[in-house]
Order: structure tokens, then sequence, then C-alpha cells
């Protein structure tokens, strides 16, 4: 999603951790290295990795391309192969059956049909092209804090495990415990209180 | 700090407690806003209130929605015992205006639109666009922190149990 569309809807993190020194130049090897490949025309049935926020489909992370003023702005690209379930039984049907006619047996074995799915899998991933989904990211350094324009779960565990692989730093969301404990300020005595608290009926 | 997971389901009540606290803030206590935002208007209820009511042995769900979604109905939730779990917003700050929904479970926020602002002219206009439009984004997440950490303290200290809460019961009794 991007942070251009007229609605939006965005998961904020805090980022644990410091990168010690040269932080552009670290933060663009942390960009280049785990830029998102391209899958068309290959086997792989997904890919993830960064992209240019401003040229999504061209990603360049050279100089400081991705800097914003105070903000690190670029993009998670996930790309995927979806092949209808349909579409992979009409092609393994087919593929079983030619080569139970080759061998002149009328059954596969359970390895076999194992083979052929996945050749009918690899097969078909070759022809199809990879559907991308693009999800901005700005990152506030000076302020550890990121926001990532996707409350999907499955996106927002991408972000996670990539952010981490790429910068050496860990992302924690912020829901009601980490905003309170992380970003509210709180004395050692107030976080013993938040240790404490359990649930108030709003009505006796 | 304790393991996230663990921390996520331990204290969804306090974002569920939070928005249900927000709601009776922006019907009785709108000065209170003022604090966070020296340009601030309004904060109104939107489009949609999700309240849910584990006080029963299947957890109930209410969604109430339509433009300045209904407060009759929603008290009537809360008298039975109802917390909101998710509410749509609109703020105004000067002749700015951000319509939002947030959850309290995750405090994640959904279909926010900001400001408008005027398109770029040329790509070499393009940063001074995405400035603005970070500055918006920052502008309500910066209030709704403060805000938020402003309800922790509250909810911790002993004017919660004291003051607040009986307050509130009286809101939601004689509404």
């Amino acid at each position: 999603m991007s942070l251009f569309s007229s609605t939006v809807s965005i998961t904020q993190y805090n980022v644990q951790g410091k990168l010690n020194s040269q932080i552009i130049d670290t933060v663009a090897d942390g960009l280049k290295k785990h830029t998102i490949s391209d899958i068309d025309q290959q086997v792989s049935d997904k890919a993830v990795g960064w992209t240019s926020f401003d040229k999504p489909f061209q990603p360049d992370f050279r100089g400081s391309s991705f800097v914003y003023g105070n903000y690190f702005v670029f993009s998670l690209q996930i790309d995927k192969k979806n092949i209808a379930a349909k579409v992979l039984k009409k092609h393994y049907t087919l593929e079983a059956a030619r080569r139970m006619s080759e061998s002149g047996r009328d059954y596969l074995s359970k390895t076999e049909k194992k083979l052929v799915k996945d050749h009918v899998q690899n097969a078909l991933c070759l022809r199809i092209p990879a559907t991308p989904n693009i999800y901005d990211v700005v990152w506030n350094f000076e302020e550890s804090s990121l926001w990532f324009f996707s409350n999907l779960k499955a996106a927002n565990e991408e972000l996670e495990t990539l952010f981490s692989k790429s910068f050496r730093l860990s992302l924690i969301r912020i829901f009601p415990y980490t905003a309170a404990d992380i970003s509210s300020n709180l004395t050692d005595s107030q976080r013993d209180e938040l240790q404490k608290i359990s649930p108030t009926p709003f009505v006796s | 700090m304790l393991d996230i997971a663990v921390a996520y389901n331990r204290y969804k009540f306090l974002g569920e407690e939070f928005l249900t606290w927000l709601w009776y803030v922006i019907e009785k206590n709108q000065t209170l806003l003022k604090n966070f935002d020296q340009n601030f208007v309004a904060l109104e209820v939107g489009n949609r209130i999700v309240f849910e009511n584990r006080r029963k042995e299947s957890a109930e769900r209410i969604t109430i929605k339509g433009e300045g979604a209904g407060l009759e109905e929603g008290v009537l939730a809360l008298k039975n015992g109802a917390m909101v779990t998710e509410l749509n917003m609109i703020y105004r700050s000067a002749e700015l205006v951000w319509q939002f929904t947030l959850k309290g479970e995750s405090l994640n926020i959904s279909s926010l639109s900001i400001p408008q602002t005027d398109l770029p002219e040329s790509d070499e206009d393009l940063e001074g666009y995405l400035l603005e439009k970070l500055f918006l984004y920052d502008k309500l997440l910066q209030f709704l922190k403060f805000f938020f950490a402003h309800f922790v303290k509250l909810r911790i200290s002993n004017d919660w149990q004291g003051k607040e809460i009986t307050t509130i019961r009286k809101w939601i009794h004689s509404s």
C-alpha cells in the first residue's frame, strides 16, 4: 500500500538497537543486499525484498536516494505466483496420464506422484509472471520509529524478518503494552504499576 | 519487558479500555484534548464503532455503522458490559481533517485519510510533496501517542479507580 493512496493502513514499530556509524551507508548496504530479485521465468514462486519508493519496479539505492528529510523511505515488495488449484489439477492429471502411458502402468507410486506434482508446479511457475505487492516503509532513524503501510499479518511478518536480516536491528510492534512501556515515558514505579493492572468493569 | 506474544494478549484490554474511555472523552470532555494540539478543533466519532461483550458466554460483537455512529445503541451495549474494540474518528485541527479507524487490541490504524495536498507538478516537487504527507501522518500519530500516554498514566494512577471510572459509570447510566 502506498502512502500516497487516498486511504491507508499503518502498523507502527519501535526500532531496537543502534547502527554505530556511517548510518546512511549501512542502511543503503542493507537495502542493496536484500533488493527484490526478479522471479519471472524462474522456478521460484515467491520473492521478498526491498525496492525504491519512487521507482518500485526499478530499485536503486545508490547514494542517499532513499533519504527524505529526517526519514528513510523505501518499500517492501512481495512477489508471488498464484497458481489456481484447478489449473494445477488439470496439468497434474495430464502429466500423470502421460507418464503412466509411457511406463505402461496404470498407477504411480507415492514418490512418483510427488515428482509429477513438483514438475508441474515448476513448469507452471516458469510460465506465469509473479504478482507484485508493494508496501511503503517510513523509518524515522532519530526517533527509532517506523511506520509500515499495511496491517496484513503476513506482510508485517515478512517486514520484521527482512528488516532484522538487512540491518541487524529488531522491530517491536506498537500495541497497547509496548505503547505504554516504550512510548509513554513512564517512570520505574509507573512501570511496576503497569505490570499489576487488570481489566476494569465499566459498569458495576 | 514481558514476552511480546504474552504481552499482546494480556494487555488487549488496555487498548479496549482506552477506546471506551476515549469515546467518553469525545462526548463529555473535549477540552482535555486541547492539551495535545494547540490548533485542536474537535475529535468526533466517525462512521463506525465496534463493541465486544466478553461477559457473555459466547463473546458478542456489535457493529454500529453510519455517519456520527449512534450514541444510544452504543451506550446500551456499554450498559450490558461491552467495550469499544474499534473506533472510527474524525480529527480536526486548524482547517485540516483526518479520518481513521483505531483498533483497540493492536492500536493498528486503518481507513486513514489525511488532508488533501496539492499534487507535485514535476519530479523535483516530489520530495516536498512526500515530506508534506509525512508531516500530516506524523501529526496524527503524535497526537494519538501523547494522548495514549496520558491515558496510561491516568489508568495506573489512583485517580482512575477513585474518580475517573466513577464519572464514566455515571455517564453510561445517565445516557
